[in-house]
C-alpha cells in the first residue's frame, strides 16, 4: 500500500492559535479509517482483469490502487457502493455480502 | 498628476476597484449595481484593467467563482444588490467561513414583495450575521477610497475576511459628484500585491473548506468572532495610513458631527446622514443642539465610540431603513445593545424611513429632532418608540 496515503495522529490543537485560520490543512492527511458502513465488499478476478482502470476512475472514495499486477481495493476506506463492479467491462468484479 | 472625474457611484466603485488591480472579477449585474459592473468590463475589455472577468450566470456563481479564484491566492471583486444578495447568501457563509478576503459591492436595495428596485437597507441589514465585514459609504469618493482600504483591511493577515461595500441604491449609485482619482503608484505602495497563506498550491497541496465536528466547529467560529473584532483596530490604522497617503480621512468605524456638545443626537448609516448634518446646521442656527452621528461599520459594530460620543445626549434617534418586522429596526437594536452594555440610560426612538426608495427629507429630520426634544425634556417611555416616518396615510395608532 505504499502509494496509499496512511493514517496518521492528529495532535489536538491545545490552543486556539494550533488550528489553521479557517477551515484548510495539508492535503492527504488522514486521522481515522472509514468503512463501518460496507454491507458487501468488491473481489477481483484477477486474469479477467484488463487494467482498463474504469474502475479507478468511478471510485467515489479513491479506494482503487495497483502497485503490481491487478488492481486492488483499499477496504480502509471502500464503502461497497458497487459502482466499479458496474462499470467493469470485464466482468472482474463481483460484490460479496460482509460476513461479520 | 492627479486628476478630478465627474462621476456617478457606480462609477467611482469601478475606478476604485480598477486602481486595486484585482486578479478576477465575477459579478451578475443587477439594478442599480449594473453600472459598476459595466464599467468593469469594459475596462478588461481595453486593457485598462488585467483581469479575468468571468460573466456567469448568477450572484450565486459570481460569489463561488470568487471564492474558487481566492482559494488560489486571487484577488477578487464582485458587486451585487438586494435579491442577488440574497441568491448568493448560502455563498456568504462560504466565503467568511473560509476566511476568503473577497470584496463585494452591494448598491442598497429593497426585497420584494413588493418589487422595488428602490433603495434601503433591508438587503444588506438581513446578511448581518453572514460574518462578513459591512460598510456603509456616503458619496462617490468615500465609495473608490473605501474599495481600495476594504482590500487592505480583507487582506489583513489578522482580519482574512471578506468586505461588504454597501452604497445607497441609486441616491448613491446613480448621483454623479466630483472625484478625485488616486494615482495608481501611490494605490500601488499602499495595496501591495496579496496573496493568501492558505492557497491552493501545486507543489503544497491543502484540503481545502472542510468539514468538521462538533469538536472543531466552536473553535472555527471563535476565530471568526475574533478576527472581526480584531478588525476594529485594523480599520482605524488603515483610515490614518490612507489619511497620510491620500489625504483623506473618514474617521474609522463612525463619523461624529457637531455632537460633542449635542442633546439630541441622531444616528444613521449612509447618504441619509448628509440630509441629517444639513438639517442639524439649520436647527445650530435656530439655537438647537443637535448632532449628527454616522456608523460607517455594522460589523464590526462600533460599541465604544457611540457610548463614548452619546454619553452626554439627553436623547437619541436612530433612523433604519430596515425593520425586523415584529420587533424594531435592526440599526436600533444594536444601538440600544451598545447603549446598555455601556450601562447608559439615554432614551432611544427609533425612525423607520426611507423604506423602497421614499425620500429622507429634510422636513422629516426636523420632525424628528422635535419628537427627540420632546422625548429628552419628558423622558417618556410610555408612547410607542418605533416610529414610521412619513406615512402618508393615516393609521389607526
Amino acid at each position: 500500500m505504499s502509494n496509499r496515503p496512511t493514517v496518521q495522529h492528529f495532535n489536538s490543537p491545545k490552543h486556539i492559535s494550533d488550528y489553521p485560520v479557517g477551515p484548510a490543512f495539508r492535503a492527504g492527511f488522514l486521522t481515522s479509517t472509514n468503512a463501518g458502513w460496507r454491507s458487501e465488499r468488491p473481489v477481483l478476478v484477477a486474469e479477467r482483469c484488463t487494467l482498463c482502470y474504469q474502475c479507478y476512475m468511478y471510485c467515489p472514495e479513491a479506494t482503487v490502487f495497483k502497485i503490481t499486477g491487478a488492481v486492488d481495493f483499499d477496504f480502509d476506506y471502500c464503502k461497497g457502493c458497487g459502482i466499479c463492479a458496474e462499470v467493469c467491462a470485464a466482468k472482474a468484479i463481483t460484490m460479496i455480502p460482509e460476513k461479520r | 498628476m492627479k486628476r478630478n472625474a465627474f462621476i456617478s457611484g457606480n462609477d467611482a466603485v469601478a475606478e476604485g476597484v480598477r486602481l486595486s488591480r484585482p486578479h478576477v472579477i465575477a459579478a451578475y449585474p443587477i439594478t442599480p449595481q449594473t453600472v459598476a459592473v459595466e464599467r468593469l468590463s469594459e475596462m478588461v475589455e481595453d486593457g485598462s484593467l488585467q483581469s479575468e472577468f468571468l460573466h456567469v450566470e448568477s450572484e450565486h456563481s459570481a460569489l463561488s467563482a470568487c471564492i474558487g479564484a481566492s482559494a488560489v491566492g486571487a484577488r477578487t471583486f464582485t458587486a451585487t444588490s438586494s435579491q442577488g444578495l440574497l441568491y448568493m447568501a448560502e455563498c456568504l457563509h462560504y466565503a467568511s467561513g473560509g476566511r476568503f478576503p473577497i470584496v463585494m459591492m452591494n448598491a442598497n436595495r429593497s426585497l420584494a414583495l413588493p418589487w422595488s428596485i428602490y433603495g434601503d437597507h433591508r438587503d444588506s441589514l438581513s446578511q448581518l450575521d453572514s460574518g462578513w465585514i459591512q460598510v456603509y459609504v456616503e458619496d462617490a469618493q468615500e465609495s473608490l477610497d473605501m474599495v481600495i482600504q476594504s482590500f487592505a483591511l480583507a487582506e489583513n493577515l489578522d482580519v482574512l475576511t471578506p468586505v461588504m461595500l454597501n452604497l445607497d441604491g441609486f441616491t448613491l449609485t446613480h448621483t454623479y459628484e466630483l472625484v478625485e482619482l488616486p494615482l495608481q503608484e501611490e494605490v500601488d505602495a499602499f495595496l501591495p500585491p496579496f496573496e493568501t497563506p492558505y492557497k491552493m498550491d501545486l507543489d503544497n497541496p491543502k484540503n481545502l473548506a472542510f468539514s468538521s465536528q462538533p469538536s472543531d466547529n466552536t473553535e472555527f467560529k471563535y476565530q471568526q468572532h475574533h478576527a472581526i473584532l480584531h478588525a476594529k483596530q485594523v480599520i482605524r490604522n488603515i483610515d490614518s495610513r490612507f489619511a497620510q497617503t491620500f489625504g483623506r480621512s473618514y474617521g474609522g468605524l463612525v463619523d461624529a458631527y457637531r455632537c460633542e456638545d449635542a442633546e439630541l443626537i441622531v444616528i444613521s448609516l449612509g447618504s441619509t446622514t448628509g440630509t441629517c448634518r444639513v438639517v442639524a446646521d439649520e436647527l445650530r442656527k435656530e439655537g438647537w443642539r443637535v448632532g449628527v452621528l454616522k456608523i460607517r461599520f455594522m460589523r464590526p459594530f462600533p460599541e465604544e465610540e457611540i457610548v463614548k460620543i452619546t454619553r452626554h445626549a439627553r436623547a437619541i434617534g436612530v433612523i433604519d431603513r430596515d425593520i425586523s418586522f415584529g420587533f424594531e429596526g435592526t440599526v436600533f437594536t444594536n444601538v440600544n445593545s451598545a447603549l446598555s452594555r455601556g450601562n447608559t440610560h439615554i432614551p432611544t426612538h427609533n425612525f423607520i424611513a426611507g423604506l423602497g426608495g421614499r425620500d429622507i427629507s429634510k422636513e422629516s429630520i426636523r420632525e424628528l429632532f422635535s419628537t427627540l426634544k420632546k422625548i429628552s425634556k419628558t423622558n417618556d417611555t410610555e408612547q410607542n418608540i418605533v416610529e414610521f416616518l412619513n406615512l402618508n396615510v393615516a393609521t389607526n395608532d
